[in-house]
């Protein structure tokens, strides 16, 4: 039946607050989740006091900040630091977003940090994310042809090319993913609109000779009909794409060839 | 405990290959409604206060009768589709979920007859 009863680390404690520098005068908190797999312990927020005056803009620069000087023990995952890796996706003040593009001024009050919703969590801030890369690999994002390759590149006009903007750009940081709460509730057998934003970035490649098959893999109640246009990916997303609207052309397409 | 692979477990028992025509249902009744539902609350809003015989009259029209079994038809074809997804949503349990699946879809058919005899009823009965 429904589950009324949240699991058992459902509930968060609070956590210990970390000082800032006496001479500080520019002071955010930070509340940040913490959850350690080695104890029994529930999770917590702890609250780290960031001198903004000695830090970055980004929220990303404040949990270096934290991680250098107030709290090594504190884990998450950060790369390229510019919003291309797609490393750094939490939940911020409310919204999944990247800590690297997303400056701290924007944020009202608290910065709030949590992992990226309903997640297996591994510690602190970082998510388990097998079961989408897994979902990413069942859709095979790579060009498919039987026409043998040609001793140069596969020709595209500047017209299907353009087919591809908005689609390519995606950094599968699975912010809109966790977003959405389809994928909350049947995340195992729901794809997702990051891994069918991906999908339809193959269907929509003019050099890809496997549309059938992957609009066929794609044709089933769970997959891809679980898509009941919330649109929460479509807000959250941080490089401005449109999962949702990537979905509808999957549907239409579908629908197209009955 | 689970020893799957992951992409085991999300390739599942692969595919349905059918979804469309359910999308494709909902959204057509759903259009269906939309004059169907305006309709009747205009008739309805028509014939407040009205007794046996006046019903009685007002359905014995043709068009009315056809109208009645058309809003029965599409309003219950998309009320069991509907419900259909919410159950699939939020009913984790197989079970539980089976057997909501199998109430929703025989119950709107039985309230479907129903409604449709009512009108036959009051339309052709003595």
């Amino acid at each position: 039946m429904v589950e009324f009863n949240l699991p058992a680390n459902s509930r968060i404690t609070e956590g210990k607050t970390v000082k800032a520098a006496p001479d500080a005068t520019n002071i955010r908190k930070f509340k940040v989740y913490r959850w350690d797999p080695d104890t029994d312990d529930l999770p917590r927020v702890d609250t780290y006091e960031v001198d903004l005056d000695r830090c970055g803009p980004m929220v990303l620069d404040a949990l270096i900040k934290i991680k250098n000087e107030l709290d090594s023990t504190l884990t998450f995952r950060r790369s390229c630091r510019e919003g291309v890796c797609g490393s750094c996706a939490f939940n911020i003040d409310g919204t999944n977003t990247l800590a690297c593009t997303k400056a701290i001024e924007d944020i009202k009050g608290d910065v709030k940090i949590y992992p990226l919703p309903h997640m297996p969590v591994i510690k602190d801030l970082v998510p388990d994310l097998n079961v989408p890369y897994a979902q990413l690999k069942s859709i095979e994002p790579w060009l498919q042809a039987d026409t043998p390759a040609p001793t140069r590149e596969r020709l595209q006009s500047p017209e299907e090319r353009e087919k591809l903007d908005g689609l390519w750009e995606c950094i599968l940081c699975f912010c809109c993913q966790t977003s959405c709460p389809s994928y909350w509730w049947n995340g195992d057998r729901y794809l997702g609109p990051a891994i069918l934003l991906q999908s339809y970035r193959w269907i929509a490649d003019s050099r890809d000779e496997a549309t059938g098959k992957r609009l066929d893999n794609l044709n089933d109640p769970y997959r891809l009909y679980r898509c009941h246009t919330i649109m929460n990916c479509t807000n959250t997303c941080p490089k401005h794409l449109n999962p949702g609207l990537a979905i509808a052309e999957i549907k239409k397409s579908i629908a197209a060839r009955q | 405990m689970e020893m799957r692979s992951p992409l085991s477990r999300v390739r599942g028992l692969g595919a349905a290959h059918e979804g469309v025509a359910h999308w494709w249902a909902q959204r057509l009744t759903g259009v269906a409604l939309v004059p169907l539902t305006l309709w009747f609350i205009w008739a309805m809003s028509g014939l407040l206060g009205a007794d046996l015989a006046a019903m009685k009259a007002w359905i014995g029209m043709g068009q009315n009768a056809v109208l009645l079994i058309l809003l029965i038809v599409a309003g219950m074809h998309h009320a069991q589709l509907g419900l259909q997804v919410v159950i699939e949503d939020y009913v984790h349990a197989e079970g539980t979920k089976t057997v909501s699946l199998v109430l929703v879809k025989l119950g709107a058919v039985f309230l479907g007859a129903i409604n449709i005899f009512a009108v036959l009823k009051l339309t052709f009965g003595s």
